[in-house]
This record gives C-alpha cells, structure tokens and sequence, in this order.
C-alpha cells in the first residue's frame, strides 16, 4: 500500500515509519518499545506537566486531521484543569472513519495499534483524563482486535494503570465499538451515541470540552490527530513545523491517498501541502490508460469539487479552501472523463440522504428531494425549474440552517457541480412542450 | 367495553415480555462486563444488542425489553436505539450478511455492474434473505476500502476489488 521507494524514518515520516519495520503481524509492544514506542509517553509523564504538552501542541500548529483543521491545541485549551476542575473527564478517539472516500485511519489502528494506544495515554495525560475511549466503527473489526491485544499488553507493561509510569496520576483506556450510521462521526452525535442514545447531534455551545460525555468535559480528536501528538513530544514544535518543508504554511505531514479510476490508488504520507498533481501522477501514476480527469473531491464526500487545474494547489487548509472547497480528511477521490456527472452527484445524495439522522427539517426532508430531483434529470426526465431548485437547496441546507454540518456537508459536492458542470445538468431537462413551439416558430 | 380485561401498563408489558427472554449466560457475563466500562449502564445498549444478535443473528422483540431491564432503562429507549443504527438488526437475517459498500469511490470502480452481478446470483434484492436462509444482501455507507473498490463486507471480512466474474466462488466460500 505504501510507496516502497520512498525511505521513511522517524525524522521524516512520524506517522507511519515504523511501518518499514512490519513483519507479517501488527508491531507488539516489545517490537513497538524497540522502536522508539513509548518514548513521548515516558518523557511528557517523567519531564513535562500536562500544561506543557498542551502548549507544545499548541505551538506545533497540530491541526484536526478528521477533515475541519481547528488547532488541537485550541481545542484543548477549554478544558478545566487544576485542582477545580471536574474529576471525570473523559477524551475520545473518533475513530468512525466513514467519510467517503477516506481510507486512512483503519491503516494506523490496524498496523500501528500500539502507536494509537500510546497517543491516548499521552494526550489523557496532557488533559488528566480520567477515561478515555476509541469510537471505533463496527465494521473495522481487525482494528477493534489489535487495539484491544494491544491495551492488554499496554497494561501488562505498565503504560495503563491507576498510577500510570509513577506519575500519581491514571486513566482507563477501551475500545468502544458502533453499530453504523454516518452521523456518529460529528462529535456530539458521537457522544450521544457513545451515551448509548440515537446519534442525533447536540447544540453547541456548550461545546463537549466544558459539558461533553456524561455532563463532563471532553475532547474529541480523530485518530490521525492524536498519532501525531508522540513524535512532537519527542521531537519539539518546530521540529513538526518543518516537516512541511516549504510547502505550505501548516505543520507537519498528512496521510494523503487517492481513489477512483488511477493507476496506483493508496495512502501515503507525505509533507502537508504536496500537490494534489503530485499525488495523482507521482504517487497513483496518473489516471488508468484511456481515462482523463474530469473533476476530483480533495478530501472526502462532503468537499466541493475542483477541476483539473486545481491540481497544482497545495494540499492544505487555507489553500485548498481559498480554492472554494476543503481539504477535508485529504484523501482525493477522482473522477474520470467516462462518468457522468450527474448519476455522481446523485450517488453522493443518496449517501448523504441515507446518513441524515432525521433530527432537523431541511435535512431530513431536503436530502431525499434533491435525490429524486437529481435521479430525474439522471434519466433525462428533469422538468424546467429543477436546477432552480437544486441551487435553492444549497443555501436552504446550508451553513447554519441546520442543526449540525450534516446536510452543508451534502450541498458542497451539488454546489460546486452545478456550478462547473451546469450544461450537463441542462441536458437532462424535459423540453416542455411550449418551448418545442417556440423552438419551431424560432427555425 | 368490558372492564374485564384492562390493559396493562406498558411497563408491566415490558416486564412480562423480558420474563420470556433469558440471556444466555455468556452473554450476560458479557454484557455486564461491558457495563463496567462505562459511567453510565446505558452506554452499553449498543454492546448488549451486539451480543444478543451474535447469538440469534438478529435482536428479537423479546431481548429488547431484557436489554432495557440489565441496563436499567426503559425498552423503548433500547428499541429506539436499536432501530437506529443500520447494523442492529431486527428481523431475521440469513445465515452470512453481505454488506456491499455504495460510497463514491466504490460507485466510480464499478459498483452498479457488482450489485447487479450479485442480485442476479442471488435472485434476490437489497433486504432480503435468500429462500435457502443462507444469504442476507444489504448495502453499506463507505467501508474505507476505497483503493480496491469495488468493496464488499461479508459477515466480518472485508473483500476488494471484487470483479463480477468472482462473485460466483467468493460467495461459494460462506456455506
């Protein structure tokens, strides 16, 4: 999966380099402590208090991996702590990875189990947790196996228990695995799930950091996130600054990946900001034979389309959003020449209108409208009005309309479709009858 | 109306229908382990319908209101859970489950040709079960398989790419 001519090493590529040294197993704990595992655990318990780590976080610039880039650091900075602070707090691993087109956390969980276990500790640590959970999706049930030997091991060894490596200070760790259901992957829903509910999402404030699982504060950080927080502790904030090595103005590097009809689809991590051209043609080796590009997601079903000549953007936040889209969780998803348009937007309705949680009126009723207006214009029967209305949905469905970014997540794809590809839609309009006549009177 | 035979309460209703639900005994080991992860017993109404359709395959009526009894809530917050999620089942499945992924990615390498590769093998369409009680076809969001689209999932194993022309002998594999 990953590309073998690259040589990774712990300076270069802290998410993924102990991959390099894989036998046929997932790393054991002693495997994993033989190369360089535990380490940031043990220096940020031993060295730093947890204030420390949250700063050093902060001045890395660790930027949310599940796809909306908020600082972590910022995140974690709402959280009580000191003496009055609460003494349930909880952190939570989203580990639903279920956004379309994204393939990037079950590599780390399923090969590099250990690596996620450590991360848990290390941030419940810099937030004095006193539990912590990975919301683990039902179907990953390799991953919920490893990270389960792997907590086993972890407790065996010491890194988890009420007095964690002597520090006074200790966390209970566990897998909790789901049972579907998109919508699990916006955090409140996720907590509401995780409360054993419907996964409906809450309001925000209060945001979960002051009153989160159980009432109490906590943090959710996705999985390639919270990967990151060992190495910047064993290496130092600019040291994580320059892995992007010029190329943008963000932190670190990204798993970034590619599928759709190329060559050589996979996951690699490369410095943040490489090229979306980069990533189709030098790592993916370009579009399968007698394919071309017509348009590509940049990370995820819920980012709006880019053409072609995006291609040269830096894969990062800012850039890819001054472009109009997001770069979401940077797995790109390309489309080819030999699709049509229209039956791909509807297939990201369709998605999208299954996945509403059915909690709020524009995107419980919206959602499964603009399926049936795009599957008419799919079949060529689309009546004079249609695309008004589509367009209308995209600001009736969109940001702040509704209770959570579900159905704005929907419209991003539909938007930016419509407004690249309109002539396509066009095409798939019933000529009524009274513009035949005037076509006639007209010829 | 007669007064003769009032109706009862729903939470007697409850009560009497758990009576006729008993865990298997692993299962309520299980369960009540899972509990103890958790602040809050209800956390593990997802886990204890996990357990209960491990054993049937599906969540009986019957298990619900159990399940809202262990857990120490009402049935219809468990029924309201276990209708939610589109992996809690709650009416017989067949013996394998295939869960073929419809994401985006999976659309754009092939997936329409797939089902219908698959629904024509089976004869039968999403939803249902085949007449001999060993196939249930259904279809899932995203299964992050995305660079050996098309994907599918049967029972607990994930496969890709699946070509039309193997659906035939992967299918074989699940008796």
């Amino acid at each position: 999966m990953m590309n073998a001519a690259i040589l990774k090493s712990a300076d270069t590529h802290p998410l993924t380099w102990r991959l390099d040294h894989l036998g046929s197993a997932p790393l054991d704990i002693k495997t994993y402590e033989s190369l360089e595992g535990y380490t940031g655990l043990r220096k940020a318990i031993t060295e730093m208090n947890p204030q420390a780590v949250q700063t050093l976080v902060k001045d890395a610039n660790l930027r949310g991996r599940g796809g909306a880039g908020f600082p972590a650091g910022v995140k974690w900075s709402l959280v009580p702590m000191g003496e009055n602070a609460p003494k349930q707090k909880y952190l939570i691993c989203n580990a639903d990875e279920m956004e379309p087109g994204t393939f990037k956390d079950r590599l780390l969980m399923e090969e590099l189990p250990h690596q996620m276990i450590e991360s848990m500790i290390l941030v419940g640590y810099a937030l004095q947790v006193s539990k912590a959970y990975i919301f683990l999706r039902g179907e990953y049930v390799v991953a919920a196996e490893r990270l389960n030997r792997a907590i086993d091991e972890a407790k065996v060894a010491g890194y988890l228990s009420e007095n964690i490596l002597g520090s006074g200070w200790g966390m209970e760790l566990h897998v909790h695995t789901g049972a579907g259901r998109y919508i699990c992957g916006e955090e409140t829903a996720l907590i509401n799930s995780l409360e054993g509910r419907r996964a409906n999402p809450r309001a925000k404030p209060p945001f979960p950091q002051i009153a989160g699982l159980w009432g109490k504060p906590t943090v959710v950080n996705n999985v390639e996130t919270l990967n990151n927080v060992p190495a910047i502790v064993v290496r130092g904030a600019e040291w994580f600054k320059g892995l992007s090595r010029g190329k943008s103005a963000d932190s670190g590097t990204k798993l970034y990946g590619v599928s759709g009809r190329a060559k050589r689809t996979g996951v690699w991590e490369l410095p943040i900001g490489t090229t979306g051209r980069e990533l189709l043609y030098e790592y993916a080796g370009g579009m399968q034979d007698g394919l071309e590009l017509m348009c590509w997601l940049p990370g995820g079903a819920s980012t709006d389309f880019l053409l072609p000549q995006h291609l040269d953007l830096a894969m990062d936040f800012d850039t890819i959003a001054k472009a109009g889209s997001r770069m979401g969780t940077g797995l790109i998803t390309v489309v080819d020449n030999k699709q049509n348009i229209v039956s791909v937007v509807r297939n990201l309705e369709q998605f999208f209108s299954r996945e509403s949680c059915g909690w709020c009126t524009p995107c419980r009723d919206g959602l499964p409208w603009s399926v049936k207006l795009l599957q008419a214009i799919e079949r060529g029967q689309g009546q004079a009005g249609d695309i008004e209305v589509l367009e209308e949905m995209t600001h009736f469905l969109g940001p702040g309309k509704t209770f959570c970014p579900h159905a704005p997540g929907a419209m991003e794809p539909l938007q930016s479709a419509l407004k690249f590809f309109r002539s396509e839609f066009e095409r798939g309009i019933m000529k009524t009858e009274i513009q035949n006549e005037e076509g006639l009177k007209a010829s | 109306m007669s007064t003769a035979n009032p109706v009862k309460p729903s939470n007697l209703l409850a009560t009497d229908r758990s009576m006729r639900y008993s865990f298997h005994q692993q299962d309520r080991e299980a369960i009540l382990h899972s509990i103890e992860h958790y602040d809050d017993a209800r956390s593990a109404s997802i886990d204890a319908l996990k357990i209960v359709q491990k054993r049937h395959g599906w969540v009986p009526d019957e298990a619900i209101a159990a399940v809202g009894d262990i857990l120490g809530i009402p049935s219809a917050d468990v029924e309201g859970v276990a209708t939610f999620y589109n992996l809690i089942f709650r009416k017989p499945v067949g013996r394998h489950v295939i869960k073929v992924c419809d994401s985006i990615s999976c659309f754009l390498t092939g997936y329409d040709d797939l089902i219908s590769a698959i629904k024509q093998h089976l004869n039968i369409d999403y939803g249902d079960t085949t007449a001999d009680g060993r196939f249930t076809l259904l279809p899932i969001c995203c299964l992050g398989n995305c660079d050996k689209g098309p994907a599918i999932m049967i029972d607990d194993d994930t496969h890709g790419p699946v070509a039309c022309a193997q659906v035939a002998t992967l299918l074989e594999k699940y008796r």
